[in-house]
């Protein structure tokens, strides 16, 4: 009882304090751009309720969902193609390594050659700066399939859209995840900003519509909003994660104990050395000593951990 | 001879096993081969953006064929003003990546060694890392206009996060033992920090160095893009905005190949830090 | 009458990056129905290559593989194999019971209600009953290569594959897990092929031991094992005929590896 009130404490301390301080220093604070923490926050309901809510809140989240969705099942489907067949990946590497390589707002004006500045504009440009962490986290994924999975597969005849159903996809999941939470982050960014460049209602066309004519506490209580928003889909997010990827944190801590060391006080490095020779170690996972090799280190949080493409150039 | 053979691939059960597909023996050449189809694919893809635009698919008003994007790249290339955005990204960019990996560092160690710091300040920066750094556009805009200041805010925003994250995965990584061998030795919080924690922590920083130099990079080039600070980003919208399609398609490209290049980069800089580390470390931990 | 399982000629050679390497020569044997026999051979020579080769997991260079009497030319449907990394045959995104009703959904048409009766009766036999509905990560070594066991049961195959499997779990296991493997093949009528390094094992499990020479790799000896059916491990390990067996295996082990 008392380490759950101690744990508590900690969590609600620091932000509490920060809050506090930003309230009592901004209290009797008379800068134009710096406002009383007061004011926003009684501005807050005012402006992001209703008409608002209605007409700018959703629709970017409407936006931002079909965008990142779109980027979801074409990322999976294609890096599922692409990973599955081996001249397949070689040939398209180079040119995915490109398109990755491009910062995703600069697509913002090629798209609105295309498509104009209406909605199918902003999802255009959610989806297609999406898709690439998606999709080569996906053929990187589904390239590690295990030779021993994939043998045990198809000697006991599973093979076709089951083996991608029960062994493929299931296997890559983790990484899949991986890059659809980098792609979340992305999404939210080309959301807010697809709306500043040229829109007539959204998230980002409001706040910048605020600053421009100096409502500035409106526009601290969209900053806000947009924080507000961030963390959500983020909570959201881990929360589905946490379902789906339930047996991957599972495995990750029953491995990590069982060579001896309670999870995350592990280097990576001793892990895969110690488990090097596959046939007679304690049993491992091998994606799980891909995922730790290439620097994700052995905490559920870490799901933004790098995965790339180019993975297997190192570890060879 | 027998013993040779035994050591070969695929004559032992051993390594048969942990082959995978790709690497199984009776490929000639697996590394060449991949090269060749990789050209093939660069290849086709410039192929099909000639074509796609001159077989009328997609109006070439909108998607210039590739060789007049690669015209217009020639003219950018002679251009100063290019140069001068280029170099304002780039300034935008190193810079906030500096502040951003430094303080990221400074914090991360600091909030890890200082006793409880790590359990008070865990949920402050489970909150406020979530929180996209474009929502800070305006805000920049009202202090900074279109300064450099502006960029910095927002990359650094960006970019600071990734550091300290991966800063805290790699001070938890410290062994405990190796920790108690230095702390036996009577070795100081100083020498601890430099000779056990920074080896072991430092492939962590440089994996969050790496990611942040990417997130660096699309945050400056946003920033440039809307709120109109100098630089790569800027030129784009203005070649956008006055019709030059090929020259933005140019400028897009460009900004690709900085992306790559940071990329390559930074992952061969984290490479030589992590085969620096392994081999420090045996010294140290051992 | 038909062996079950008739290997002749296998040869299997890898070509890679300049090398010619011959991992299985010229390898020929026969397994009637019902038998159980183990390969025993020394480290590295090639046993593996030859199970894959009999799973259809890998193409012969030579020689084929016949499974009652048709070519195997692929994971023949009544054919399972238990690999010796159950740590990775497993899959750790399903529960046990799915793990092992995985293969019946795909095997044939068969009932969910027969399926879970197969699943359930594979477990008992194992016991495993009460783990069905753990995660294979969540059980200990043995325990989860009796999942293996469990799930290639369930799959009914005419020919159980058996690569190693105990090589990873520790000894005191690995004698219950041999009990194991000696009760259901008397208690199914099993047939199964058991490859094996430890000598012990194969002597103590078989009907009928193949030696296999050191790569490139030909059987070099065939030996029946005439140690009553009944066997266990306090009083079987004892018995001067096992002594006996033992040696001479061992010893054509040995003279695989000087090469004669």
């Amino acid at each position: 009882m008392k380490h759950l009130a101690l744990r508590l404490f900690f969590v609600i301390a620091l932000p509490a304090l920060l809050v506090a301080t930003w309230w009592l220093a901004s209290d009797d604070s008379t800068d134009v751009y710096w406002p009383p923490l007061r004011t926003i926050l009684t501005a807050f309901p005012e402006v992001w309720t209703g008409e608002r809510l209605r007409d700018d809140v959703l629709p970017s989240v409407l936006r931002l969902s079909a965008g990142y969705a779109s980027a979801a099942v074409a990322g999976v489907v294609l890096g599922t193609v692409i990973g599955s067949y081996r001249r397949v990946r070689a040939v398209c590497e180079p040119v995915l390594e490109f398109l990755r390589a491009v910062p995703p707002p600069v697509l913002v004006p090629v798209i609105m050659l295309f498509a104009g500045i209406g909605d199918t504009m902003k999802i255009a440009v959610i989806a297609s700066g999406c898709v690439w962490p998606v999709l080569l986290n996906t053929v990187e994924g589904v390239r590690a399939v295990d030779s021993v999975m994939s043998e045990t597969a198809r000697s006991y005849g599973i093979t076709g859209v089951a083996r991608l159903r029960h062994v493929v996809l299931r296997s890559a999941s983790p990484q899949i995840f991986a890059g659809l939470r980098q792609a979340l982050s992305i999404g939210i960014i080309l959301m807010v900003i697809s709306e500043m460049f040229a829109a007539s209602n959204g998230l980002g066309f409001t706040i910048v519509q605020f600053q421009r004519g100096f409502a500035i506490p409106d526009m601290w209580t969209g900053i806000l909003l947009l924080g507000l928003l961030g963390v959500l889909l983020s909570l959201l997010f881990q929360l589905v994660e946490r379902r789906a990827l339930g047996w991957y944190h599972g495995l990750r801590a029953a491995s990590l104990s069982r060579l001896g060391s309670p999870p995350g006080r592990r280097s990576r490095f001793r892990v895969t050395d110690r488990a090097q020779p596959s046939s007679v170690g304690p049993p491992r996972s091998p994606k799980l000593s891909a995922s730790l090799e290439q620097g994700g280190p052995p905490r559920p949080l870490e799901t933004d951990a790098p995965l790339r493409l180019t993975r297997r150039r190192r570890s060879q | 001879m027998k013993e040779r053979r035994l050591s070969d691939p695929g004559a032992g059960s051993g390594p048969l096993v942990s082959l995978t597909n790709d690497e199984r023996p009776g490929r000639p050449r697996p590394g060449l081969t991949n090269a060749v189809l990789g050209v093939a694919g660069l290849a086709a893809f410039l192929a099909l953006c000639e074509a796609v635009p001159r077989l009328g698919i997609v109006s070439a008003e909108f998607f210039p064929p590739a060789s007049r994007i690669a015209r217009a790249l020639v003219t950018e290339l002679g251009d100063g003003a290019f140069w001068t955005a280029l170099g304002d990204t780039l300034t935008g960019w190193a810079l906030g990546l500096a502040i951003a990996v430094t303080a990221g560092i400074l914090t991360g160690v600091v909030v890890s060694v200082v006793p409880y710091l790590r359990e008070a300040t865990a949920s402050t920066i489970e909150f406020l890392r979530p929180i996209p750094s474009v929502a800070l556009i305006p805000l920049a805009v009202l202090l900074f206009g279109t300064e450099l200041r502006s960029v910095l805010l927002l990359v650094v925003y960006a970019s600071f996060w990734q550091v300290v994250v991966q800063t805290l995965y790699g001070v938890q990584d410290v062994d405990p033992v190796a920790e108690e061998t230095a702390r036996s030795y009577g070795l100081g919080t100083w020498a601890r920090i430099r000779h056990v924690l920074w080896p072991t922590a430092l492939p962590y920083v440089m994996t969050g160095v790496r990611l942040a130099a990417a997130v660096a990079l699309i945050l400056a080039v946003t920033a440039e893009l809307v709120i109109g600070a100098p630089g790569l980003g800027s030129r784009i919208a203005v070649a956008q905005t006055s019709g030059a399609v090929p020259a933005m398609y140019a400028l897009v490209v460009v900004t690709g190949v900085l992306g790559l290049l940071i990329n390559v980069g930074a992952r061969t800089v984290e490479r030589r830090a992590l085969a620096w580390h392994q081999s420090v470390r045996g010294e140290v931990a051992v | 009458m038909q062996p079950l399982l008739a290997v002749s000629g296998l040869q299997k050679v890898y070509e890679g990056s300049g090398r010619r390497v011959e991992a299985v020569r010229d390898l020929t044997f026969t397994i009637e129905p019902g038998e159980l026999v183990c390969l025993v051979g020394p480290s590295g020579c090639g046993k593996t290559t030859l199970l894959k080769c009999v799973a259809g997991l890998l193409t012969p260079t030579g020689g084929e593989v016949l499974l009652e009497g048709r070519r195997v030319s692929g994971p023949p449907p009544g054919m399972a194999v238990v690999f010796q990394e159950y740590g990775r045959s497993l899959f750790p995104w399903m529960r046990v019971r799915e793990n092992v009703e995985l293969p019946l959904k795909q095997k044939s048409p068969l009932s969910r209600a027969r399926r879970r009766e197969l699943v359930a009766e594979a477990l008992e036999s194992v016991g495993l009953a009460d783990a069905a509905g753990a995660y294979p990560w969540q059980l200990s070594g043995g325990m989860q290569q009796r999942v293996a066991i469990a799930r290639a049961l369930a799959y009914e195959p005419g020919v159980l594959l058996m690569d190693e499997p105990f090589a990873a779990v520790d000894a005191q296991t690995r004698a219950d897990l041999e009990d194991l493997v000696r009760r259901l093949w008397r208690e199914r009528g099993m047939t199964i092929l058991f490859v094996t390094h430890d000598i012990d094992e194969a002597v103590y499990l078989g009907e009928r031991v193949l030696v296999l020479s050191a790569s490139p790799t030909v059987v070099q000896e065939q030996l029946k094992i005439d140690l009553p059916a009944e066997r266990d491990q306090l009083h079987t390990r004892v018995a001067p005929r096992f002594a006996e067996l033992r040696t001479h295996v061992y010893e054509q082990i040995q003279a695989a590896k000087r090469g004669s």
